[in-house]
């Protein structure tokens, strides 16, 4: 969180402003090019399938891990606020997955019904 | 007249109340619920993707020989194909390739706004800010110039059965496919979209104060931070439309 430093209330006094720290944030950013170039490469050099839809799927969580953990600063927040976040995240993947294959069934079942 | 009155310690556990368990402030941690709640929100679209794709018969063949037709699926790259400037030249994806870099961007010029506002320096907030504005609205022309393309079409559009032809799509006709796929183009991107452009509002919100010297006052910059929150957010979702309507 911000520093409450109080000699910053007047802005008059502010006294050295300390140098920024910006090479972590530059390196996420080269992660997060580097996976969507890979993800590129994937989609002109390989066949559409199964294998491919899992490797993108895996690369998206890649990048969603950087984007969450540094960018949103959660990797550095406390055990509980990380788990709070993580927990509810997890299941709503589950949800998403029994909905998609329930709904998938269920879907063919009536659809071949009235066939 | 001797009256004992025992008196009880206050608690001091972390959960007992009187500090922050979570070591963030209030407004953060609703910040975080709220996105929570918006990744149900696209989780219900990803839900709904997943299933109309699958009613859809993929297209089996060959890329090259790959027409457009409403039997099938169609492939992304085929469809997002156009650049401004490039008529009738075929370069798949490189537009949204485009639109992603600058997302990714404007996630990177936000954390440094951030990162500034530890600092308090006012100077390198207002910098990185205004730059998080730039490439946010240019992420929405974009936006804007994808959506006008594939509402107009292509040249030669689709044969309709009165002999008519029909160009670009609409919610209830689609040259490009299924008429279902323009549906969840229309309405992914372009939810996703409005957080983009509520984002920015909110963002030029903050350069205001933060020109204004309010941050500089209060001796904080948290209201940055929580702002920048929900900007990650976008371009997390971003990163997940980008992989399931465009790759996959």
């Amino acid at each position: 969180m911000a520093a409450h430093s109080h000699n910053a209330h007047n802005e008059q006094i502010t006294g050295e402003i300390p140098k920024p720290q910006t090479k972590g944030i530059w390196r996420v950013f080269i992660i997060l090019c580097v996976l969507t170039a890979v993800e590129f490469a994937f989609a002109f050099l390989m066949e559409p399938g199964t294998l491919r839809n899992v490797i993108f799927i895996i690369l998206t969580i890649f990048k969603a891990f950087f984007i969450v953990a540094e960018f949103m600063h959660l990797k550095h927040e406390t055990k509980s606020l990380i788990w709070t976040i993580l927990v509810p995240c997890a299941l709503i993947i589950w949800l998403i997955i029994a909905l998609i294959t329930e709904g998938s069934f269920y879907g063919d079942s009536v659809f071949n019904y009235f066939k | 007249m001797s009256t004992t009155t025992t008196l009880e310690q206050p608690k001091t556990g972390t959960w007992d109340g009187g500090n922050e368990p979570m070591k963030a402030s209030y407004g953060k941690l609703m910040m975080w619920f709220f996105l929570l709640s918006d990744t149900f929100t696209f989780g219900a679209f990803l839900t709904t993707y997943g299933l109309i794709r699958h009613r859809h018969n993929a297209y089996t063949g060959t890329a090259e020989d790959f027409t457009f037709s409403t039997a099938y699926w169609p492939i992304p790259e085929k469809v997002f194909n156009a650049f401004p400037g490039f008529h009738g030249v075929d370069l798949p994806l490189a537009f949204v390739a485009l639109m992603t870099m600058i997302l990714i961007l404007s996630s990177v010029t936000m954390v440094l706004a951030v990162e500034a506002g530890h600092r308090i320096d006012k100077n390198d907030v207002q910098k990185w800010l205004l730059w998080t504005i730039l490439f946010g609205s240019t992420f929405l022309a974009c936006q804007a110039w994808e959506w006008s393309h594939f509402i107009t079409g292509s040249d030669q559009g689709m044969l309709m059965p009165d002999g008519t032809r029909f160009f670009g799509a609409n919610l209830a006709q689609n040259e490009y496919g299924p008429v279902l796929f323009a549906d969840l183009f229309f309405f992914i991107t372009g939810f996703h979209g409005t957080h983009v452009f509520s984002g920015i509002v909110l963002l030029i919100i903050m350069f205001i104060t933060t020109v204004n010297g309010t941050f500089q006052r209060r001796g904080h910059y948290e209201m940055v931070e929580k702002i920048g929150l929900y900007w990650h957010f976008v371009d997390l979702v971003w990163v997940f439309v980008f992989t399931f309507f465009y790759l996959v």
